[in-house]
Protein backbone atom coordinates (compact mmCIF):
# COMPACT_ATOMS: atom_id res chain seq x y z
CA UNK A 1 0.00 0.00 0.00
CA UNK A 2 1.34 3.30 -0.89
CA UNK A 3 1.54 5.66 1.84
CA UNK A 4 -1.28 7.70 2.35
CA UNK A 5 0.36 10.98 2.80
CA UNK A 6 2.01 10.84 -0.52
CA UNK A 7 -1.37 10.16 -2.19
CA UNK A 8 -1.69 14.28 -1.67
CA UNK A 9 1.31 14.44 -3.86
CA UNK A 10 1.17 11.95 -6.52
CA UNK A 11 0.85 14.03 -9.80
CA UNK A 12 -1.81 13.81 -12.18
CA UNK A 13 -1.98 10.72 -14.27
CA UNK A 14 -0.77 8.47 -12.29
CA UNK A 15 -3.79 6.71 -10.61
CA UNK A 16 -2.72 4.48 -8.19
CA UNK A 17 -4.92 1.71 -9.69
CA UNK A 18 -6.28 2.46 -13.14
CA UNK A 19 -7.57 -0.86 -13.40
CA UNK A 20 -10.31 -0.15 -10.84
CA UNK A 21 -13.73 0.79 -12.26
CA UNK A 22 -14.45 4.80 -11.91
CA UNK A 23 -18.17 3.99 -11.99
CA UNK A 24 -19.67 1.56 -8.81
CA UNK A 25 -22.79 1.38 -10.90
CA UNK A 26 -20.84 -0.59 -13.75
CA UNK A 27 -21.99 -3.82 -13.10
CA UNK A 28 -19.74 -5.27 -16.67
CA UNK A 29 -17.91 -6.21 -13.85
CA UNK A 30 -19.05 -9.02 -11.63
CA UNK A 31 -16.75 -8.72 -8.58
CA UNK A 32 -18.39 -4.75 -8.43
CA UNK A 33 -21.89 -4.59 -6.93
CA UNK A 34 -23.69 -5.94 -4.47
CA UNK A 35 -20.61 -8.04 -2.78
CA UNK A 36 -18.37 -5.02 -2.84
CA UNK A 37 -20.56 -3.85 -0.23
CA UNK A 38 -19.14 -4.83 2.87
CA UNK A 39 -15.52 -4.44 2.07
CA UNK A 40 -13.06 -6.06 4.52
CA UNK A 41 -11.26 -2.98 5.47
CA UNK A 42 -14.40 -1.61 6.70
CA UNK A 43 -14.89 -3.53 9.75
CA UNK A 44 -12.40 -1.10 12.76
CA UNK A 45 -11.13 -4.65 14.18
CA UNK A 46 -9.68 -5.60 10.54
CA UNK A 47 -7.87 -2.19 11.18
CA UNK A 48 -6.58 -1.54 14.67
CA UNK A 49 -4.65 0.98 16.27
CA UNK A 50 -1.23 -0.48 17.85
CA UNK A 51 0.04 1.97 20.54
CA UNK A 52 3.07 0.46 23.07
CA UNK A 53 1.93 -3.25 23.36
CA UNK A 54 -2.35 -2.31 23.03
CA UNK A 55 -4.45 -2.70 20.25
CA UNK A 56 -7.62 -0.67 19.92
CA UNK A 57 -10.48 -0.97 17.13
CA UNK A 58 -11.25 2.91 17.83
CA UNK A 59 -9.02 5.48 16.63
CA UNK A 60 -11.21 7.83 18.69
CA UNK A 61 -9.22 8.88 21.56
CA UNK A 62 -11.61 11.29 23.73
CA UNK A 63 -10.87 13.54 26.56
CA UNK A 64 -13.39 14.37 29.57
CA UNK A 65 -12.93 18.02 29.76
CA UNK A 66 -15.62 20.44 29.26
CA UNK A 67 -18.55 18.29 30.09
CA UNK A 68 -21.48 20.01 31.30
CA UNK A 69 -22.06 17.39 33.42
CA UNK A 70 -20.85 13.28 34.03
CA UNK A 71 -24.14 11.67 32.35
CA UNK A 72 -23.76 13.85 28.95
CA UNK A 73 -20.43 12.79 29.48
CA UNK A 74 -20.91 9.06 29.60
CA UNK A 75 -23.14 9.22 25.83
CA UNK A 76 -20.93 10.83 24.41
CA UNK A 77 -18.19 8.36 25.29
CA UNK A 78 -20.59 6.03 23.97
CA UNK A 79 -21.43 7.68 21.00
CA UNK A 80 -18.03 8.00 20.06
CA UNK A 81 -16.86 4.29 20.55
CA UNK A 82 -13.50 5.24 22.01
CA UNK A 83 -11.49 2.81 23.84
CA UNK A 84 -8.96 5.11 25.26
CA UNK A 85 -9.92 8.54 27.26
CA UNK A 86 -8.31 11.11 28.80
CA UNK A 87 -8.05 12.51 32.51
CA UNK A 88 -6.63 15.25 34.78
CA UNK A 89 -4.76 14.80 37.40
CA UNK A 90 -5.73 17.07 40.36
CA UNK A 91 -5.93 18.25 43.77
CA UNK A 92 -8.92 15.92 45.83
CA UNK A 93 -11.82 17.84 46.87
CA UNK A 94 -13.55 16.49 49.28
CA UNK A 95 -17.03 18.34 48.33
CA UNK A 96 -16.89 16.65 44.62
CA UNK A 97 -19.78 13.97 44.08
CA UNK A 98 -19.38 11.28 41.52
CA UNK A 99 -15.71 10.25 39.57
CA UNK A 100 -15.02 10.40 35.94
CA UNK A 101 -13.31 7.23 36.77
CA UNK A 102 -16.66 5.46 37.74
CA UNK A 103 -18.09 6.60 34.18
CA UNK A 104 -14.56 4.78 32.56
CA UNK A 105 -14.74 1.93 34.45
CA UNK A 106 -18.31 1.17 33.94
CA UNK A 107 -18.01 1.65 30.00
CA UNK A 108 -14.78 -1.04 29.86
CA UNK A 109 -12.58 2.22 28.53
CA UNK A 110 -9.13 2.22 29.15
CA UNK A 111 -8.00 5.80 31.19
CA UNK A 112 -5.01 7.30 30.04
CA UNK A 113 -4.10 10.05 32.26
CA UNK A 114 -2.56 13.76 31.23
CA UNK A 115 0.20 16.10 32.76
CA UNK A 116 -2.32 19.16 31.68
CA UNK A 117 -1.04 22.17 33.95
CA UNK A 118 2.72 21.35 34.09
CA UNK A 119 4.78 24.16 32.81
CA UNK A 120 8.34 22.51 33.72
CA UNK A 121 9.70 18.60 32.80
CA UNK A 122 9.71 18.35 36.94
CA UNK A 123 5.84 19.12 37.53
CA UNK A 124 5.33 16.77 34.67
CA UNK A 125 7.11 13.92 35.41
CA UNK A 126 5.98 14.11 38.87
CA UNK A 127 2.52 14.32 37.73
CA UNK A 128 2.85 11.37 35.51
CA UNK A 129 4.10 9.06 39.31
CA UNK A 130 1.28 10.30 40.53
CA UNK A 131 -1.08 9.25 38.19
CA UNK A 132 1.01 6.01 37.68
CA UNK A 133 -0.01 5.30 41.31
CA UNK A 134 -3.15 7.13 41.22
CA UNK A 135 -4.52 4.81 38.36
CA UNK A 136 -2.20 2.23 37.96
CA UNK A 137 -0.84 2.40 34.45
CA UNK A 138 2.05 3.58 32.90
CA UNK A 139 0.67 5.32 30.54
CA UNK A 140 0.70 9.13 30.17
CA UNK A 141 -0.12 11.58 27.75
CA UNK A 142 2.64 14.61 28.29
CA UNK A 143 1.64 17.94 28.09
CA UNK A 144 4.51 20.75 29.37
CA UNK A 145 2.82 23.60 27.99
CA UNK A 146 4.96 27.03 28.00
CA UNK A 147 1.66 29.55 28.64
CA UNK A 148 -2.04 29.82 29.77
CA UNK A 149 -2.81 32.21 26.78
CA UNK A 150 -1.75 29.72 23.74
CA UNK A 151 -1.34 26.13 25.99
CA UNK A 152 1.40 25.83 22.97
CA UNK A 153 3.43 22.97 23.81
CA UNK A 154 7.57 24.33 25.39
CA UNK A 155 9.33 21.60 23.26
CA UNK A 156 12.48 21.74 25.45
CA UNK A 157 10.70 20.82 28.51
CA UNK A 158 8.78 17.99 26.82
CA UNK A 159 11.13 16.38 25.12
CA UNK A 160 13.31 16.67 28.73
CA UNK A 161 10.15 14.99 30.77
CA UNK A 162 9.48 12.35 27.93
CA UNK A 163 13.06 11.33 28.17
CA UNK A 164 13.09 10.78 31.63
CA UNK A 165 9.87 9.31 31.75
CA UNK A 166 10.60 6.66 28.82
CA UNK A 167 13.69 5.75 30.80
CA UNK A 168 11.09 5.21 33.94
CA UNK A 169 9.57 2.67 32.12
CA UNK A 170 5.98 4.81 31.08
CA UNK A 171 4.18 4.75 27.81
CA UNK A 172 4.31 8.18 26.66
CA UNK A 173 2.11 10.08 24.05
CA UNK A 174 3.32 13.41 23.71
CA UNK A 175 1.39 16.49 22.77
CA UNK A 176 3.49 18.23 20.93
CA UNK A 177 3.84 21.00 18.00
CA UNK A 178 3.22 20.67 14.37
CA UNK A 179 7.23 20.28 14.00
CA UNK A 180 8.55 17.73 12.08
CA UNK A 181 11.90 18.03 13.99
CA UNK A 182 10.50 17.85 17.28
CA UNK A 183 8.42 14.68 16.36
CA UNK A 184 11.32 12.62 14.96
CA UNK A 185 13.12 13.64 18.50
CA UNK A 186 10.45 12.61 20.54
CA UNK A 187 9.71 9.41 18.40
CA UNK A 188 13.82 8.87 18.83
CA UNK A 189 13.76 9.12 22.84
CA UNK A 190 11.36 6.36 22.52
CA UNK A 191 7.55 8.28 22.74
CA UNK A 192 4.96 5.31 22.06
CA UNK A 193 3.01 8.16 19.97
CA UNK A 194 3.45 11.50 18.07
CA UNK A 195 0.73 13.74 19.00
CA UNK A 196 0.72 17.25 16.91
CA UNK A 197 -1.46 19.86 17.43
CA UNK A 198 -3.62 20.99 14.73
CA UNK A 199 -4.40 24.49 16.30
CA UNK A 200 -4.75 25.18 19.93
CA UNK A 201 -5.86 23.66 22.52
CA UNK A 202 -10.35 24.25 22.17
CA UNK A 203 -9.84 26.50 19.60
CA UNK A 204 -11.55 24.42 17.05
CA UNK A 205 -8.97 25.89 14.27
CA UNK A 206 -8.28 22.65 12.58
CA UNK A 207 -5.31 22.06 11.11
CA UNK A 208 -3.14 25.30 10.43
CA UNK A 209 -0.52 23.40 8.56
CA UNK A 210 -1.17 20.66 6.85
CA UNK A 211 1.85 20.38 5.00
CA UNK A 212 3.64 19.72 8.55
CA UNK A 213 1.59 16.80 9.34
CA UNK A 214 2.13 15.18 6.17
CA UNK A 215 5.83 15.39 6.85
CA UNK A 216 5.44 14.18 10.02
CA UNK A 217 3.08 11.19 9.40
CA UNK A 218 5.36 10.44 6.26
CA UNK A 219 8.37 9.93 8.07
CA UNK A 220 7.05 8.74 11.63
CA UNK A 221 7.36 5.04 12.85
CA UNK A 222 4.95 5.07 15.36
CA UNK A 223 1.34 6.41 15.12
CA UNK A 224 1.00 9.90 14.75
CA UNK A 225 -2.33 11.25 16.68
CA UNK A 226 -4.25 14.34 16.38
CA UNK A 227 -4.19 16.67 19.23
CA UNK A 228 -5.98 19.57 19.38
CA UNK A 229 -7.67 22.20 17.34
CA UNK A 230 -10.33 19.58 16.07
CA UNK A 231 -13.95 21.72 15.70
CA UNK A 232 -15.76 18.88 13.74
CA UNK A 233 -16.11 15.92 11.53
CA UNK A 234 -14.44 17.45 8.39
CA UNK A 235 -10.84 18.60 10.82
CA UNK A 236 -11.08 14.80 11.71
CA UNK A 237 -11.33 13.38 8.40
CA UNK A 238 -9.09 15.24 7.20
CA UNK A 239 -6.29 14.45 9.70
CA UNK A 240 -6.98 10.81 8.78
CA UNK A 241 -6.23 11.40 5.33
CA UNK A 242 -2.93 13.44 5.87
CA UNK A 243 -1.93 10.24 7.58
CA UNK A 244 -2.98 9.92 11.09
CA UNK A 245 -3.22 6.84 12.77
CA UNK A 246 -5.75 8.67 15.50
CA UNK A 247 -7.35 11.40 16.29
CA UNK A 248 -7.66 12.90 20.02
CA UNK A 249 -10.32 15.66 20.78
CA UNK A 250 -12.52 16.90 23.63
CA UNK A 251 -13.89 20.48 23.37
CA UNK A 252 -15.39 19.71 19.82
CA UNK A 253 -17.86 16.73 21.35
CA UNK A 254 -17.79 17.98 25.01
CA UNK A 255 -18.59 21.47 24.21
CA UNK A 256 -20.53 21.35 21.43
CA UNK A 257 -24.30 22.05 21.14
CA UNK A 258 -25.39 18.35 21.56
CA UNK A 259 -22.16 16.48 22.90
CA UNK A 260 -23.76 12.70 21.78
CA UNK A 261 -24.57 13.49 18.25
CA UNK A 262 -21.16 15.24 18.01
CA UNK A 263 -19.60 12.30 19.12
CA UNK A 264 -20.99 10.12 17.03
CA UNK A 265 -20.25 12.31 13.80
CA UNK A 266 -16.30 11.85 15.30
CA UNK A 267 -16.74 8.30 15.51
CA UNK A 268 -17.58 8.37 11.63
CA UNK A 269 -15.21 11.11 10.55
CA UNK A 270 -12.69 9.03 11.86
CA UNK A 271 -13.50 5.96 10.21
CA UNK A 272 -14.50 7.71 7.21
CA UNK A 273 -10.94 9.61 6.82
CA UNK A 274 -8.98 6.02 7.64
CA UNK A 275 -10.64 4.42 4.30
CA UNK A 276 -10.25 7.28 3.09
CA UNK A 277 -6.51 7.29 3.37
CA UNK A 278 -6.32 3.83 3.04
CA UNK A 279 -7.65 3.86 -0.19
CA UNK A 280 -5.54 5.86 -2.21
CA UNK A 281 -7.70 9.65 -3.24
CA UNK A 282 -7.28 10.28 -6.70
CA UNK A 283 -5.19 12.90 -8.22
CA UNK A 284 -5.71 16.58 -8.29
CA UNK A 285 -6.38 17.91 -11.80
CA UNK A 286 -6.33 21.34 -13.00
CA UNK A 287 -9.38 20.67 -15.66
CA UNK A 288 -12.27 18.21 -15.84
CA UNK A 289 -11.73 14.76 -16.64
CA UNK A 290 -14.78 13.09 -17.96
CA UNK A 291 -16.32 9.95 -15.76
CA UNK A 292 -18.59 9.24 -18.84
CA UNK A 293 -17.41 7.50 -21.91
CA UNK A 294 -16.32 9.75 -24.90
CA UNK A 295 -17.47 7.49 -27.39
CA UNK A 296 -21.19 6.51 -28.36
CA UNK A 297 -22.37 9.69 -28.22
CA UNK A 298 -25.61 10.47 -30.54
CA UNK A 299 -25.12 12.85 -32.88
CA UNK A 300 -27.39 15.45 -32.08
CA UNK A 301 -28.22 19.10 -33.98
CA UNK A 302 -27.76 21.70 -31.68
CA UNK A 303 -29.82 23.95 -34.03
CA UNK A 304 -32.62 21.84 -33.66
CA UNK A 305 -33.84 21.34 -30.04
CA UNK A 306 -36.45 19.11 -29.21
CA UNK A 307 -37.85 21.15 -27.00
CA UNK A 308 -39.04 25.05 -27.24
CA UNK B 1 12.72 21.62 83.26
CA UNK B 2 12.03 19.81 80.24
CA UNK B 3 10.00 20.92 77.43
CA UNK B 4 7.24 18.53 76.68
CA UNK B 5 6.62 17.79 72.45
CA UNK B 6 4.04 19.60 70.87
CA UNK B 7 1.16 17.61 70.28
CA UNK B 8 -0.20 19.54 67.26
CA UNK B 9 1.77 19.94 63.83
CA UNK B 10 0.69 22.25 61.08
CA UNK B 11 1.29 20.71 58.08
CA UNK B 12 -0.03 22.45 54.14
CA UNK B 13 -2.54 19.81 52.66
CA UNK B 14 -3.15 20.44 49.20
CA UNK B 15 -1.92 24.22 49.84
CA UNK B 16 -3.74 24.86 52.94
CA UNK B 17 -2.42 24.76 56.46
CA UNK B 18 -3.93 21.81 58.87
CA UNK B 19 -3.07 21.36 61.99
CA UNK B 20 -2.86 17.46 62.95
CA UNK B 21 -1.77 15.58 66.09
CA UNK B 22 1.72 14.94 66.35
CA UNK B 23 2.11 10.83 65.45
CA UNK B 24 -0.01 11.31 62.42
CA UNK B 25 0.36 9.18 59.44
CA UNK B 26 -0.10 9.81 55.62
CA UNK B 27 -3.42 7.19 55.56
CA UNK B 28 -4.82 8.41 58.56
CA UNK B 29 -4.50 12.32 57.06
CA UNK B 30 -6.20 10.97 53.41
CA UNK B 31 -8.88 9.44 55.21
CA UNK B 32 -10.29 12.24 56.47
CA UNK B 33 -10.49 13.50 52.77
CA UNK B 34 -11.94 10.68 50.67
CA UNK B 35 -12.66 7.17 51.52
CA UNK B 36 -12.34 6.20 47.67
CA UNK B 37 -10.56 2.16 47.60
CA UNK B 38 -8.39 3.95 44.91
CA UNK B 39 -8.28 6.55 42.56
CA UNK B 40 -5.93 8.79 44.70
CA UNK B 41 -2.27 9.29 44.98
CA UNK B 42 -0.45 11.31 47.56
CA UNK B 43 3.13 13.28 47.44
CA UNK B 44 4.59 14.58 50.41
CA UNK B 45 7.17 17.06 49.74
CA UNK B 46 7.18 16.63 45.81
CA UNK B 47 8.07 12.61 46.34
CA UNK B 48 5.36 10.50 45.48
CA UNK B 49 4.22 7.98 48.66
CA UNK B 50 3.12 5.04 46.90
CA UNK B 51 -0.04 4.09 48.52
CA UNK B 52 1.30 0.63 50.52
CA UNK B 53 3.81 3.16 52.06
CA UNK B 54 1.29 5.55 53.56
CA UNK B 55 0.34 3.85 57.08
CA UNK B 56 4.32 4.19 58.00
CA UNK B 57 4.52 7.64 56.44
CA UNK B 58 4.38 10.18 59.50
CA UNK B 59 3.84 13.17 58.94
CA UNK B 60 6.57 15.79 60.41
CA UNK B 61 5.60 19.93 60.85
CA UNK B 62 5.75 21.66 57.87
CA UNK B 63 5.10 18.84 55.45
CA UNK B 64 3.69 19.91 51.88
CA UNK B 65 1.42 17.07 51.59
CA UNK B 66 0.02 16.81 47.95
CA UNK B 67 -3.39 14.66 47.56
CA UNK B 68 -4.47 13.62 43.93
CA UNK B 69 -7.55 12.28 42.26
CA UNK B 70 -8.14 11.90 38.38
CA UNK B 71 -10.85 14.52 37.30
CA UNK B 72 -12.37 15.80 34.01
CA UNK B 73 -9.96 16.57 31.88
CA UNK B 74 -7.53 16.59 28.27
Amino acid sequence: MSHPALDHDRSPGTPSNPSSPLNPYDLSDPSVGADAAPASGFLPSADPLTVGDREFASRLIMGTGGAPSLEVLERALIASGTQLTTVAIRRLNPRVQGSVLSVLDRLGIQVLPNTAGCFTAGEAVLTARLAREALGTDWVKLEVVADERTLLPDPVELLDAAETLVDDGFTVLPYTNDDPVLAQKLEDVGCAAIMPLGSPIGSGLGIRNRHNFQLITARARVPVILDAGAGTASDVALAMELGCAAVMLASAVTRAQEPELMAEAMRYAVSAGRLASRAGRIPRRHFALPSSPEEGRARLDPERPAFE
Amino acid sequence: MTVSPPVTLTVSVNGEPRQVPDGTTLDQLVATLTTAPGGVAAAVNEAVVPRGQWPATALSGEDRVEVLTAVQGG
